[in-house]
């Protein structure tokens, strides 16, 4: 129908749905790619950006649906198939090969041979030199990518997208890790390529980047799109709104209680970056019992890595952590959970669960001691009925508890993580992003579980990037941004904009240094 | 093997999981294979004094792929194990007939339990080490234990020059004497050798399933990250795992020593290797975090039974080591694609359920 005026549009996404196992990410999509033009994409962690730009580089396979290239309908069914076609992505999580050096990088597959006679690296070398100085990377093309810090990785990679001399350049968050000084010079480089006739994919979180670069602007939420629009006719509040939307989620109601004494304070909490600064810049937060606190903070923001300073996971961290008024001394993990910390950590399958263990097992891995006799013996029956106690608390589903635990839905595994925590008894809970990846009914679950546990008294304090989720769960708000703590505000104090406006601040001093 | 289940029909599922039984049982059918083998093709196999002849050269290799099993589901490897069974024969062997020279005209005897408690602490201690340079050094597991591999076996030589320390007998003004008693005293008219294997084997699958330790251990290999942010002392549990190694050894050089009556510093040669292979052929994932005893115990009997019934077949070595390593590489073949289907039937359970 708009075929007319969509001369410029180069790829064409028409009702693309995409399911794993359980969850639909991506439904019913359609979605325009034009010609020299930056596309916006923006959306919450988790609304489908992701899944729709690995669709269209060739990582994943659409469900339904086809993907017109010029008009015609094509297939990718690898990663090259869809470089063949024009089509270059620079990942969110960095795709190098950090025991290379730059310039091998950026030919990797597409070695530059001569004949037999094996690799011309002094070939290799010149025109990796090239790219980079498009980008004034100051990156010399011989260093090994392990050398340098992520920032002047993220560079290299987005040179390499460039090498490719792509139709379609897809950027998947490109300036999480760069100074402001570097995300000029990609500015720069992107209007150069637009110039080109490049069509651009611009993917991030921050809104006043988008709004400087952007030309067209898609927002998706809950893998539809929810808006679409010409970045000249709207402003943040549009975007804003169109990502949160207007129905409310299925949020369990705060339960009305009294807020006891202060049950946890952490003063002055310090991580060095290994690339230079701190991943966790001098946070000092205090909570009581009962009360639930968000930290709202973008990707690299420096929650997790609180957290994990918090329980005892980096040596080198400094600070002091406080239980219930008295210093915790236990430097270790083991220690600062008998003192009543405990911790569910962001990623479920690699930090929170034992894949090969039951869920039975896994649930009371972190507090075998409490079933034990004579120092060394488990009581099989103490343990079945905690186990038991636990599955009903929290409404896991589980069929059986010896199955392993990987045969249940990500829900459901997120509970056991839950679980597991709660079983060492903690006087402080710290969740880290407890609903990413789960289906709504297991979030509602979750968030009810959340309430409850703090009318029983139990600190909360919990990190997410969903707007909606953080004004509606917590007592107070917290917002990090690049490793500081911006703000802490009263629920009834926060507005969505200022959240957002909080969360881009650490940037902004960068900015200002730069 | 997975052909059976690329549609997903009900049959289909029904007779994955017969299939996926059958794997899961591989080891035990393995065993009665070779025992149905040998029963009709060697002769005397079945006697009573052959099985227990056989089930003394097994209970050597058990001992250590014990130890190893817990190694490996830590998602460690322990090359260790062959040369502390050497160093510490020598140990025991010297301490028998030498004592210890204090270097001014006197020289200590100890008597024969404590002979071998010295030389399970000796075992003990090499395991430490092992322990200690892969948790506090960093050091991978592999290469920390090939390290140990040549370090002990080089002590073994130096301890007598490359002798052997022949004779063992003890003097009885010394209370060295009976050292016999462990290679091959009997209780019960078993070999005293295979009652120690069942305590410890006991122990073992005692600990795997019902302490806390045993747990840990399954979660240190099964994913260490996770294991360290649940507050599981990660260190403390591989120290342990490679010190039970270094303990399994030190009792295999006991044994060897006591049959023997004499200890040669170079007894244990590859014997690391034959525990591997046990373990493995009994269900432990070299990637960590699966495993059990009793698969082991049935692995090395495996193992066992094929190289003593070969021999009695008069079959020549040189065959019966490729058909060592052909039965392994199917056992980890077999084991690979078990793993797969029951992954699949897993995702199937799951997609009915909806």
């Amino acid at each position: 129908m708009q075929a007319r005026d969509d001369d410029d549009c180069i790829l064409r996404l028409e009702d693309v749905t995409k399911v794993y196992s359980g969850i639909v990410a991506v439904r019913h999509a359609d979605l325009s790619l034009r010609r020299g033009a930056v596309n916006v994409l923006v959306g919450e962690n988790g609304a489908g950006k992701s899944t729709l730009m690995r669709i269209i580089a060739g990582v994943e396979k659409p469900s339904l649906g086809r993907i017109l290239l010029d008009g015609k309908e094509v297939e990718f069914h690898s990663p090259a198939d869809a470089q063949r076609h024009g089509i270059g992505m620079v990942f969110q999580e960095l795709n190098l090969f950090g025991n290379l050096s730059v310039a091998e990088n950026i030919f990797a597959t597409r070695e530059l041979t001569r004949g037999f006679r094996g690799i011309d690296h002094g070939a290799q070398v010149e025109r990796a030199t090239g790219f980079l100085d498009r980008l004034d990377a100051g990156i010399d093309a011989e260093t090994l990518v392990e050398d340098l810090p992520i920032g002047q990785q993220q560079l290299v990679e987005i040179a390499k997208a460039i090498s490719l001399d792509t139709r379609i350049l897809i950027l998947d968050e490109p300036t999480s890790a760069l100074s402001a000084a570097e995300v000029d010079v990609l500015f720069k480089v992107i209007r150069e390529l637009k110039a080109q006739g490049v069509a651009i994919v611009y993917i991030s979180h921050r809104l006043e980047e988008l709004m400087r670069i952007g030309d067209y602007i898609t927002v998706l939420r809950d893998g539809q799109i929810t808006g679409h629009a010409m970045v000249k006719d709207i402003d943040t509040k549009w975007i804003v709104r169109s990502m949160i939307g207007s129905d409310a989620k299925d949020f369990a109601k705060s339960i009305a209680h009294r807020l006891g004494e202060e049950a946890f304070r952490a003063e002055d909490i310090c991580l060095p970056r290994r690339t230079g600064g701190l991943a966790v810049d001098h946070v000092s937060i205090s909570l009581r019992a009962g009360e639930v606190l968000g930290i709202y903070g973008l990707m690299g923001a420096g929650r997790s890595e609180f957290f994990e300073c918090v329980m005892g996971q980096h040596r080198h961290s400094s600070g002091r952590v406080f239980v219930d008024g008295t210093e915790v001394d236990a430097t270790d993990t083991a220690g600062r959970i008998s003192a009543g910390l405990a911790l569910i950590p962001e990623d479920r399958q690699r930090e929170g669960l034992v894949q090969a263990l039951s869920i039975a097992s896994n649930l009371t891995l972190a507090s075998l001691d409490r079933f034990v006799r004579f120092g060394f013996h488990i009581v099989g029956a103490r343990e079945q009925a905690s186990i038991e106690a636990a599955i009903r608390d929290l409404s896991i589903k589980a069929p059986n508890p010896d199955f392993e635990v990987t045969s249940m839905s990500g829900g459901n595994q997120q509970k056991v993580v839950i679980g597991k925590a709660l079983m060492t008894k903690p006087k402080v809970l710290l969740m880290d992003e407890p609903s990413r990846g789960i289906d709504v009914g297991a979030k509602a679950d979750v968030f009810r579980t959340m309430r409850r546990l703090a009318g029983e008294g139990l600190a909360i304090l919990f990190s997410t990037s969903d707007l909606e989720e953080v004004m509606a769960l917590s007592d107070r708000i917290a917002v990090m941004s690049n490793g500081r703590l911006v703000t802490v505000v009263g629920r009834a104090d926060a507005t969505e904009e200022m959240i957002v406006k909080a969360s881009a601040e650490g940037h902004k001093t960068t900015r200002e240094h730069a | 093997m997975t052909t059976a289940t690329t549609t997903t029909t009900a049959t289909d599922a029904a007779s994955g999981s017969v299939l996926l039984t059958l794997m899961k049982l591989r080891t035990f059918i393995a065993l009665f294979a070779v025992i149905a083998f040998f029963s009709i093709f060697a002769p005397n196999f079945l006697s009573t004094a052959n099985l227990i002849l056989m089930s003394k050269h097994v209970a050597l290799n058990a001992f250590l792929a014990m130890g190893m099993t817990f190694v490996i589901i830590t998602g460690g490897i322990d090359l260790s194990v062959g040369s502390i069974v050497g160093l510490c024969g020598m140990v025991a062997g010297g301490l028998i007939l030498n004592g210890i020279d204090l270097q001014f005209g006197y020289t200590i005897y100890f008597n024969v339990v404590e002979v071998c408690l010295i030389t399970l602490a000796v075992g003990i201690v090499i395991g430490a080490v092992n322990g200690l340079l892969i948790t506090k050094l960093n050091v991978a597991p592999f290469i920390a234990t090939l390290g140990t591999l040549y370090v002990a076996r080089g002590f073994a030589l130096l301890s007598s020059g490359g002798q052997t320390f022949p004779n063992l007998v003890g003097k009885p003004e010394l209370s060295t004497t009976g050292f016999a008693f462990l290679g091959s005293g009997r209780l019960l008219g078993l070999p005293v050798s295979i009652w120690i294997l069942i305590v410890v084997a006991l122990a073992a699958a005692y600990l795997a399933r019902y302490t806390p330790i045993g747990r840990h251990i399954f979660a240190v290999g099964g994913n260490e990250r996770a294991a360290r942010m649940s507050g599981i002392r990660v260190n403390r549990v591989k120290m342990f795992v490679y010190m039970f190694s270094g303990f399994c050894a030190a009792i295999v050089g006991l044994v060897i020593s006591s049959e023997l009556m004499a200890s040669h510093p170079a007894t244990g040669n590859s014997f690391e290797l034959n525990a591997i292979a046990a373990a493995v052929l009994g269900g432990t994932s070299m990637s960590g975090g699966r495993g059990t005893i009793g698969g082991t115990i049935i692995g090395a009997f495996v193992i066992g039974i094929l190289s003593d019934g070969l021999v009695m077949m008069g079959i020549s070595s040189f065959w019966q080591m490729v058909i060592k390593g052909i039965v392994i590489i199917v056992a980890v073949v077999v084991d690979q694609a078990q793993r797969r289907l029951q992954q699949q039937v897993t995702l199937m359970q799951l997609a009915k359920k909806g």
